[in-house]
């Protein structure tokens, strides 16, 4: 959910409870106000009739409301002692509305002449449902008014105040890790976005520093291996010059031996994919993939003789790409190896080539290979010593280097298409 | 022949000089970059074999005046920097190969021999071994005269083991310099076998005066 809605829906929620709250509160010191006042106008109403009817004793004889807002009955000197003032609402009949409407009444006693009289004074009072009614409107209105405001505020603020934001994202969106361009620094008066900008922007060089000597202690631990890797395979291949070895005293050399050369090999690779991952291939030209396949599948026809394998090359178009030439032939060589390591007796290889590909099919075990970590380094389908289980990675080195796309499927066959 | 070992790690240097001395070459060795110096104004090898990463100085200078010098050493540029500026840096400066470590003793000597062949050094166009005479220049190879039609590959690995005759010759050293990085390694020895077997049968045939040993699980040996 986008930031705008979020606090939109938050504002919106608070302020239907506080609004709600407050409708109500003010609706209630609103109505004791009235009553107040209401009452305070029957007070002074009572003092004026009974000041009249000290001089016009005709209005004392005025049992009914009428024409006028008071009524006059004698009482008993008893009902009059224990009598107190009372306010009243009740309902009274409106010539003008024709029906009956409250109103307050307020019933007092007085005396004249030595004998008690009830006075019952009135007025219109205000209808409850309908000041609710306006109160309920005017209170929506304000609800609406103020949820609007928030939204276009919220949008405004979102486009101007957060803008340092959404550009920091941006630039962190496009980072890539192994293109260190560094995250532009992004200008600005708020505090906690210039904070963040900074803790990105530590956070950013951490990273690429991080990145780059991991990246460095692989490539100088390769290098410093050769030196002690020749040394031991060199020792090794003297001492088995030694006639005097029996021949299990052999075997056992010959297994250091090979796994000295695996280690060679493995180092070799991952020496070569810190090279393409440094840009250290730099030579570009325009390389004819057709005439380089061809020339890389003369050099495997022996192994491919040998494990009676069955390759057909299918030249759809020509396929001329401008890259490195060593790189190119070593991205066809791993492709052409790898089909061949993990193919089985008396199988094929498919190369097809077109103007913007390269596709090579070949069959193997019946079953599909994890497409994702396929082209991860040292990601074997099957365990063995035959692979460094670096071909494939190099070739996606490569390819993500001249931004190639690199994928596999499953049709019956393994198919590894180069997309250009 | 003469020959210079110019290596700072004394375990390389050891292996490298004793591997060169079962050649009967005359192997002197220097192992920093002023003793090296001196060395090679002093006396006059056939073949120096050069390290780039040198205590007190870069190989690479090394090599420069010694082709000022004029000198008609051959020479190896042996580095762990196994990177393609030195490659070509070193061998536009003059040198007459590059070898990368880590390496196979058996590399490197054909290495060394196909250098003192080159200038001439050993006194005859042709490689006599058995009854085998070798063309290098033309890739023929002749049985008692008879001419000995290999194929490609064959004639690799056959020339391979001649120069490390009587020597053991591990199988991914053939392996390697025979067919490079275009060999599986699952089945590498298997392969390997069939193609000495397809050799060992026309030199048999051609009475060649040689066989090729098979040692149990390491390699080949070619005895003459």
């Amino acid at each position: 959910m986008k930031l705008l809605n979020y606090t939109s829906i938050y504002f919106s929620g608070a302020l239907l409870i506080i609004i709600s709250i407050w409708a109500a509160v003010f609706y209630y010191t609103m109505l004791i106000e009235i009553y107040d006042s209401i009452d305070d106008g029957l007070d002074n109403q009572k003092g004026l009739v009974i000041q009249k009817a000290n001089t016009d004793s005709t209005i004392l004889h005025k049992n009914n409301f009428d024409e006028a807002d008071y009524a006059i009955h004698e009482i008993t000197a008893n009902a009059a002692i224990n009598f107190r003032d009372t306010y009243l609402d009740t309902m009274m009949f409106m010539q003008n509305e024709k029906s009956d409407e409250p109103v307050r009444l307020l019933k007092t006693v007085f005396l004249q002449n030595g004998k008690y009289y009830q006075l019952q004074v009135v007025t219109s009072m205000v209808e409850e449902d309908d000041l609710i009614k306006q109160l309920f409107i005017s209170v929506l209105w304000l609800y609406l008014g103020l949820v609007l405001t928030i939204i276009v505020f919220n949008n405004f603020l979102l486009k101007k105040i957060w803008r340092p934001f959404y550009q920091l994202l941006k630039h962190l969106k496009m980072f890539r890790l192994d293109k260190p361009d560094p995250v532009a620094t992004i200008t600005t008066k708020v505090d906690e976005f210039s904070m963040l900008n900074d803790t990105v922007q530590k956070f950013v060089q951490r990273n690429i520093e991080s990145y780059t000597s991991q990246k460095h202690f692989i490539e100088n631990a390769s290098h410093e291996l050769q030196t002690p890797l020749a040394i031991s395979i060199n020792k090794l291949e003297t001492l088995a010059e030694d006639t005097e070895l029996k021949p299990d005293q052999l075997t056992l050399l010959a297994s250091a031996l090979d796994h000295l050369d695996r280690l060679t090999r493995l180092n070799r690779s991952l020496l070569l994919l810190s090279r393409i991952e440094n840009k250290q291939f730099a030579e570009l030209t325009s390389v004819n993939l057709n005439i380089l396949t061809k020339k890389v599948i003369t050099d495997f026809y022996d192994q491919l003789t040998f494990s009676d394998l069955h390759l057909d090359i299918n030249e759809k178009d020509l396929c001329i790409q401008k890259m490195n030439p060593d790189l190119a032939g070593i991205v066809i060589m791993n492709l052409v190896k790898n089909a061949i390591v993990h193919n089985k007796t008396g199988g094929f290889i498919n190369v097809i080539l077109d103007k913007n590909s390269m596709i090579i099919e070949n069959s193997g075990i019946d079953k599909a290979l994890d497409k994702e970590k396929i082209f991860n380094r040292f990601h074997s389908g099957q365990s063995s010593a035959a692979s460094t289980g670096l071909g494939l990675a190099i070739v996606k080195a490569v390819g993500d280097l001249y931004g190639f796309t690199t994928s596999y499927s499953y049709e019956q066959k393994h198919v590894i298409r180069i997309g250009f | 022949m003469k020959i210079l070992v110019i290596e700072d790690e004394q375990g390389m240097r050891e292996s490298m000089v004793r591997s060169l001395q079962q050649e009967k070459h005359v192997v002197e060795s220097a192992p920093d970059f002023y003793s090296a110096r001196e060395k090679l104004e002093t006396y006059q090898y056939d073949c120096v074999l050069l390290d780039i990463g040198l205590p007190g100085g870069n190989g690479l200078v090394l090599l420069e005046e010694l082709k000022k010098q004029n000198s008609a050493e051959g020479v190896i540029i042996v580095s762990a920097k196994d990177s393609l500026d030195d490659k070509v840096k070193g061998l536009n400066l003059g040198a007459d190969d590059y070898l990368a470590k880590p390496f196979h003793l058996a590399e490197l000597h054909a290495r060394v021999r196909s250098v003192l062949r080159r200038k001439k050094l050993d006194g005859s166009k042709y490689i006599i071994c058995g009854n085998l005479k070798i063309d290098t220049e033309q890739r023929m190879v002749w049985a008692n005269e008879d001419e000995l039609i290999l194929n490609r590959k064959e004639y690799d690995v056959l020339l391979y083991l001649v120069l490390n005759r009587n020597r053991l010759v591990n199988k991914s050293a053939l392996a390697e310099h025979v067919w490079g990085d275009y060999i599986d390694d699952a089945n590498s020895y298997d392969f390997i076998y069939s193609q000495i077997k397809n050799l060992r049968k026309k030199i048999k045939d051609h009475d060649a005066g040689i066989e090729i040993e098979a040692v149990y699980g390491i390699g080949y040996k070619l005895v003459a």
